[in-house]
């Protein structure tokens, strides 16, 4: 018993910084300045240009899962062949490290290569062709949102890969089974829970950045994250902006409730 | 002569420069129950995955039925492998394990619907089709992992040491179980364990390796009783291995005592090892009776016979009797000739490795 | 054939993750103050980086506040994973359900919910707010990192410390800390890292005024960029590349250690 009161602490910061700041977004979310209950703040959703932007985050973010599965899915196979010969905590090093380099000076780099004076269109110049318009487009961004969530989705491909027992694919082989009909019925579903763990920990920042957009956007691009950023900066509207938040909110949960659902292990949050 | 379903024909492997197989042959029948028997490390596992299609030899070559399949994939192999671990598919339940290969194979509904039921009965466990892999015991997975490797009708079952999980008491199980298996089935087993009293027990051919070579192959009954070197003597049941000297053929001398043996062909004055099993070496109360006398130095009770070591010519004694022979007691030893087992010295430097190992 | 194409894709990767890091180590050298020039070698950003006010005190920030936050994350994450330790199943179950909601939830919604939170019960926002903001958001890494270690801690090892005579407080001191020291190390190296690493959270959290490296560059960049910037991100990733570096040698003891990566 006495042991159980070492996470009393925790337990109250827990419960003092993340449950009740959660509880004040949805009270601010669902009332007024007057602090009466209205479901406006979340219909305000509607208005056109918010619906851009959301919708414009939703498919900027999808494309951006979508290419970093594609990436590292292969990587992480890759990797679990080199880990046999005791190669890959180094190589994954490499593959992580850019990670952990300041979240904001990694996008800013993007904007040196791709700016209107930048790297390519420099060497556009050199070769003597036209200048691309590279920077302030939505490719932009999605370059942008890759390269700095690629790491979250390797991670969790990797951890399940590994766990995939050789024992287990030399028998898929053993019975008669080709590359692929061991890639689709043994590799694949096994490593489900991998695959979703990464699909959430790329598809929820890329879904709420709002620093992305504004570095490889130049502010003239909106993503849901920018509107919300701007209510509680500019316009310092919390009721709207808290509103528009649970919106976010609702996209979330659901991917909670799919690596709760696929991921038991905690594959995804393994780093 | 029947012409051997699998041919190993010179086969070396090393792994980063150590060799685990050197220029191995080795001949398997169809319908035999072969042991592949040696200490960890002896290559028996290698050989069996060169077998099963896993791992590619270095040299040399493998034939099934005539022809050669080095360096043919697995899956394109008409055996299957029982895993050490099993390797059950863990996100299929027992009705999918099973059925694996034969989706592969394309085959109908029905047919498959049968093999499973049969595979089944045959491992005892009718009913678990739908039961989730991780809910069986191990001795329960090692069974769904022999019934997914014969519903596909394999000419040769390769089983890696395939009870090494489980406990005593299930081994032993186990053991009868396999035996049953395979004279129902009627294939060839090709079998890997460090156990020697399983392989006794379930083989009709063993061969004992060591160090990437084979020491000696033969029925059980030929390993136990005529043990070529002192490697096999030593591994296969306890024995007493001693220096001697082959005198002239038929008289031995041991501890300095000369007696007659059943061996010949050694030539004369040639130093040899003698190997003499702890249950052939009689004792008796009169000091006298016997070529030898000694002390009894230890004394244990091991349920069906005593286990007693005895001081006698400066060699220590190991025997097994149903009398008991009190710690301190005088003993005449006393051993038939033909339970008496001349070996050559080992010549060279790699079968002295072989001989100091063991 | 097949093992080329691995490794010609493994160095796509890696030039596509390295090219944009390698740019700015470059341009940080650069004398012109164009990156479509290259005027000559110069440690003239450098120079620059170090004399700025503005800059160094963002440093000295950030450098406070992933300090302060990440050990004090350690100390309670520690705590909290040996009481959690020691809960049953279902307390345990939602415990470790409310650890993971800082980690899944949107930084943007951490770091809103915080400011509302500060603002709703009139705290001003400040470096302190930023410190507080910063450790709820790094006691979940400390616990992900120390609890692997407590699984894996032997039961009989503290008994047979008792068994030896041992008071309680000693034999943890002696026996059980030694044993998940490499995951607290590695759980206050993490928060360390993350702490340097977050601009969103801390971008809602911080008073008028404050910067740390990451606001700092956010604003800067609205304005257009700097070599000084170029500068600074070369710093940035040496001294990350060695914290990691440090952070990955303890390996050696053999045990299944819960890498950070």
């Amino acid at each position: 018993m006495r042991k159980q009161l070492a996470a009393g602490p925790y337990l109250i910061w827990m419960i003092g910084f993340t449950v009740i700041p959660l509880i004040l977004i949805v009270y601010y979310g669902l009332t007024d300045a007057s602090g009466a209950f209205t479901l406006n703040n979340v219909l305000a959703i509607m208005q056109p240009t918010r619906m851009n932007a959301l919708f414009r985050s939703l498919k900027l973010s999808l494309i951006c899962t979508a290419i970093c599965l594609l990436l590292a899915y292969p990587l992480a196979m890759i990797l679990k062949k080199m880990s046999h010969g005791g190669r890959s905590g180094l190589l994954i090093f490499i593959f992580i490290l850019p990670m952990w380099m300041n979240f904001l000076l990694r996008t800013m780099a993007w904007q040196v290569i791709l700016s209107r004076t930048g790297l390519i269109n420099t060497l556009l110049s050199v070769l003597g062709l036209p200048p691309a318009k590279l920077i302030n487009t939505n490719g932009a961004i999605v370059f942008g949102m890759v390269y700095n969530y690629l790491p979250f989705m390797v991670l969790p491909l990797y951890n399940v890969m590994v766990k995939i027992s050789d024992d287990v694919i030399e028998a898929a082989h053993d019975l008669g089974a080709g590359w692929l009909q061991t890639f689709v019925h043994i590799i694949l579903p096994l490593s489900v829970p991998g695959i979703i763990s990464g699909i959430t920990m790329v598809f929820v920042p890329a879904l709420t950045t709002f620093v992305i957009s504004d570095v490889l956007g130049g502010g003239m691009i909106l993503l849901i994250g920018n509107v919300i950023e701007q209510e509680f900066t500019f316009t310092a509207n919390w009721n709207l902006g808290s509103g528009l938040s649970l919106i976010l909110m609702i996209f979330i949960l659901i991917s909670m409730f799919l690596i709760a659902k696929y991921d038991k292990e905690g594959n995804g949050t393994a780093f | 002569m029947q012409e051997p379903l699998i041919r190993l024909r010179n086969i070396s492997k090393s792994f980063d420069g150590s060799v685990v197989l050197d220029d191995l042959n080795l001949d398997i029948k169809e319908n035999e129950f072969v042991t592949l028997l040696g200490p960890s490390g002896c290559g028996k596992t290698t050989t069996l995955r060169i077998l099963g299609g896993f791992t590619k030899p270095d040299s040399g070559q493998v034939f099934f039925d005539g022809e050669d399949i080095t360096n043919l994939p697995p899956n394109k192999r008409q055996l299957n492998t029982v895993f050490q671990k099993y390797a059950l598919f863990p996100h299929m339940n027992i009705e999918e394990n099973i059925a694996f290969g034969l989706k592969i194979k394309g085959k109908s509904r029905d047919y498959i619907r049968d093999k499973i039921r049969y595979a089944l009965k045959l491992v005892n466990l009718d009913g678990y089709e739908k039961r989730d892999v991780t809910s069986l015991s191990g001795g329960q997975q090692q069974r769904i992992a022999i019934a997914r490797a014969i519903v596909n009708e394999p000419r040769v079952l390769l089983l890696d040491e395939p009870l090494g999980a489980l406990d005593l008491k299930l081994r032993q199980d186990m053991q009868y179980e396999l035996i049953r298996l395979k004279n129902e089935l009627g294939i060839t087993f090709v079998y890997v364990t460090h156990d020697q009293e399983e392989s006794l027990t379930m083989s009709d051919t063993i061969v004992v390796m060591n160090q990437g070579y084979i020491q000696q192959m033969g029925t059980p009954q030929n390993i136990y009783n005529e043990p070529e070197n002192a490697f096999v003597a030593d591994f296969i049941g306890d024995s007493n291995i001693i220096d001697g000297i082959m005198i002239k053929d038929l008289l031995v001398e041991i501890c300095g005592c000369r007696i007659p043996c059943v061996d010949s062909g050694f030539g004369t004055d040639q130093p040899v090892d003698v190997v003499i099993r702890p249950e052939d070496v009689e004792l008796s109360t009169d000091p006298s009776n016997g070529f030898l006398s000694g002390r009894v130095t230890s004394l244990i009770f091991k349920g069906v016979h005593y286990e007693m070591e005895v001081m006698a010519g400066g060699f220590e004694w190991l025997v097994q009797s149903t009398l008991c022979y009190p710690v301190g007691s005088e003993v005449g030893i006393q051993v038939k000739p033909e339970n008496i087992q001349i070996m050559k010295k080992p010549e060279s430097a790699d079968e002295k490795a072989v001989s100091a190992d063991a | 054939m097949k093992n080329f194409l691995e490794k010609a894709y493994l160095a796509v990767i890696f030039i596509f993750l390295y090219l944009p890091i390698a740019a700015l180590i470059v341009l940080s050298f650069n004398e012109s103050k164009y990156m479509s020039t290259w005027g000559g070698f110069s440690l003239k950003w450098y120079e620059d980086l170090f004399s700025s006010q503005i800059i160094m005190s963002a440093l000295q920030n950030t450098l406070i506040i992933a300090l302060v936050s990440a050990s004090i994350a350690t100390l309670i994450g520690t705590a909290a994973c040996l009481g959690i330790s020691s809960m049953k199943k279902l307390p345990r179950t939602i415990v470790m359900g409310i650890t993971n909601i800082p980690m899944l939830n949107a930084d943007i919604v951490t770091g809103i919910s915080l400011m509302l939170c500060f603002l709703a019960f009139g705290v001003t926002l400040s470096m302190k707010t930023v410190i507080l903001a910063h450790i709820t958001f790094n006691i979940p890494y400390v616990i992900l990192s120390v609890m692997p270690r407590i699984k894996q801690l032997e039961p009989s090892t503290y008994e047979a410390a008792l068994d030896l005579g041992a008071s309680p407080a000693y034999a943890f001191v002696k026996v059980v800390l030694p044993d998940i020291m490499p995951g607290i190390l590695s759980g206050f190296l993490l928060a360390f890292t993350m702490s340097l690493d977050d601009f969103i959270i801390t971008h809602f959290t911080k008073g008028a005024g404050i910067n740390t490296i990451s606001t700092l560059v956010y604003s800067e960049l609205r304005k257009g960029i700097k070599p000084t910037l170029y500068a600074l991100s070369a710093l940035v990733f040496t001294a990350v590349l060695i914290l990691l570096v440090i952070m990955n040698l303890p390996k050696g003891k053999g045990k299944k250690q819960e890498s950070l990566l």
